[in-house]
């Protein structure tokens, strides 16, 4: 059970944690798959539950199922408790300075939307920009997109370099007297390329533009701290991050999110209703209406306690040394290509090898009991940037370990095998 | 779950050299087929006489199911009618999809092959890609088809 973090909780700062042992806090891990235990390599599209997080959500309705906000009884004072737990646990897991600026959304894509038609939208015209990168997942392009033919606003797009890095100065070029916001990754799903996203911030502090950063992929691999970064929005998704799926959040500065308007109308996001007139509810009830996801977000609370216990350095250190020797593993099989070979790099490995689709490499694999995702990964034009339809790409979550990059390098050779 | 079943050495074969593979400048019908989740695209060439496809050739990339697809079904269908061909397709549908299909394996032939497609449900639809576009391209369809 949740026993394994809690005795790292005690042992914490004093050693490094046992990553082997963690791996047995989640259940899916301990299975075969197409008569090989499985080997889960693709943390980027969503990562596997601990123990603690499928109980607390089991817990839930199990024994506090109740709405929250509204009545008196002890169930609904528990549910709304445990619910507002998880928001500060979020709160001080991202150094956020009030829950009044944390907003749970479904996930990263609608807290990026939220943004984009309920602080964007009313503000730009014609003429205005909004600034993107060219390593942009789907969620953090379309929203902006949408938002440029609703008002006649106008998309720049930073582009990448060989290296699939965004090319700064292209970035620093493009953020003018015109832009009106800047929405850039963390941590680029489809290469893994940590975006310099200090200077980034920096670069539109100076101009006085605000800045979104997409965390989807940042939070399960490093510790963020929104008031360092001193970004204005941040958007992240609890099911990356070893939560639950269907919950996320929006970080934002209480200063805009007050002087924006409601996303959505319903219950909750409200104080006061007549057929007259409306009086929206405070921060960040004003963004949340309707019955959440209470089971998520109390799930997504124990994440964070997970995640607490071991400790963020620990596991980004940990990480770092595992996707290096995936590094040097890769770079042993004939025929294969890195693509994106980026100076800074959390999670994520994307390749090709010649003469073998990436889809077949991921039917091969899997009969291995590998699990890989191969396609655009929801990043097209980071695929058109290098000339490719997909590549395969292996994700690292902390629980992995050098046996599964054994395992993968082997599933490999078999697919030049099946091919040969 | 036999991937012996699912890389035949036909298949194989087919990706590694496609028949048919190229232009036909003077066709006089064609057609795209995407299929967006995995990035394939196929062109598909025909040239009908009399109701019957007297040429076809295809080009495009994709995975080895959807290459060796489009390339053992241009082989079949040089000298088929119009009329035959849809019906094939019919056929090559249940043989990919159907649970417990009745494949007519003597006039199949080689697109036999393909039948270990159907334990791999996210693959139908390379395997199909080249159907539906030949189909697209009977139909003088001028938009694109796509499996999404
Ligand atoms: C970088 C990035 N941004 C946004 C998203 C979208 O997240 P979600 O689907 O959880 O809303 C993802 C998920 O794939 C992602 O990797």
């Amino acid at each position: 059970m949740s026993s394994t973090a809690t005795e790292i909780a005690a042992s914490e700062h004093s050693e490094a944690p046992d990553f082997g042992r963690l791996r047995a806090d989640f259940p899916t891990l301990n299975q075969r798959v197409n008569g090989h235990p499985l080997c889960y390599l693709d943390n980027a599209a969503t990562t596997q539950k601990p123990e603690s997080v499928i109980s607390a959500v089991a817990n839930y309705y199990r024994k506090n199922n109740a709405n929250v906000h509204r009545g008196v009884h002890t169930l609904s004072e528990r549910a709304t408790a445990d619910y507002e737990g998880a928001r500060e646990k979020l709160r001080q897991f991202i150094g956020a300075e009030s829950t009044r600026e944390i907003v749970f959304t479904r996930g990263t894509t609608e807290a990026i939307n939220l943004v984009a038609q309920a602080y964007l939208r009313p503000l730009v015209s014609s003429g205005d920009e909004v600034l993107i990168t060219g390593l942009e997942h789907h969620s953090n392009i379309v929203p902006w997109q949408m938002v440029c033919e609703q008002t006649g606003a106008s998309l720049k797009v930073a582009a990448l370099d060989e290296n699939g890095e965004v090319r700064l100065d292209e970035f620093h070029r493009l953020l003018s007297d015109k832009t009106r916001f800047v929405a850039v990754s963390h941590v680029s799903n489809a290469l893994g390329t940590v975006n310099p996203v200090g200077e980034m911030i920096e670069a539109a502090k100076t101009r006085g533009v605000p800045i979104l950063l997409d965390g989807a992929q940042a939070l399960p691999h490093m510790h963020v701290d929104v008031r360092d970064l001193d970004c204005d929005f941040y958007a992240l998704s609890s099911h990356k991050m070893f939560g639950p799926t269907g919950i996320g959040a929006l970080y934002g500065k209480a200063s805009l999110l007050e002087a924006m308007p409601p996303y959505q109308g319903g219950g909750d996001m409200i104080s006061m209703v007549s057929f007259e007139e409306t009086r929206y509810n405070d921060l960040p009830y004003k963004f949340e209406a309707g019955t959440p996801n209470i089971a998520g977000a109390i799930g997504l609370g124990a994440a964070i306690d997970y995640l607490n216990a071991i400790g963020m350095t620990q596991i980004l250190n940990h990480e770092k040394a595992m996707v290096a020797a995936a590094l040097d593993g890769l770079s042993t099989i004939p025929g294969l290509r890195l693509i994106g070979r980026p100076r800074e790099r959390a999670g994520a490995i994307s390749f090709v090898i010649d003469g073998i689709h990436p889809h077949d490499i991921g039917t091969i694999v899997d009969a291995d009991g590998v699990a890989i995702r191969t396609g655009h990964h929801c990043a097209m034009p980071v695929m058109q940037h290098f000339g490719l339809p997909a590549t395969a790409r292996a994700s690292f979550a902390f629980y992995n370990n050098e046996a599964d990059i054994e395992r993968l390098l082997r599933a490999l050779e078999h697919c030049r095998n099946v091919f040969a | 779950m036999d991937l012996n079943d699912l890389y035949r050495d036909v298949i194989v074969d087919h990706n590694k050299s496609p028949r048919n593979f190229g232009d036909l400048t003077d066709a006089d019908h064609s057609a795209q087929g995407f299929n967006p989740l995995c990035g394939d695209e196929l062109t598909v060439y025909l040239n009908i006489k009399d109701d019957q496809i007297t040429d076809v050739r295809f080009k495009g990339q994709g995975c080895a199911i959807s290459i060796a697809s489009a390339s053992l079904m241009t082989e079949k269908l040089k000298g088929l009618s119009v009329e035959d061909t849809r019906q094939l397709f019919g056929k090559v549908h249940s043989m990919l999809t159907a649970d417990a299909p009745d494949i007519p394996v003597d006039e199949m032939g080689k697109l036999a092959a393909l039948q270990g497609v159907r334990a791999y449900p996210s693959r139908v639809k390379c395997a199909s890609l080249c159907w539906h576009t030949v189909i697209a391209a009977l139909d003088k369809r001028a938009t694109p088809v796509s499996t999404e």
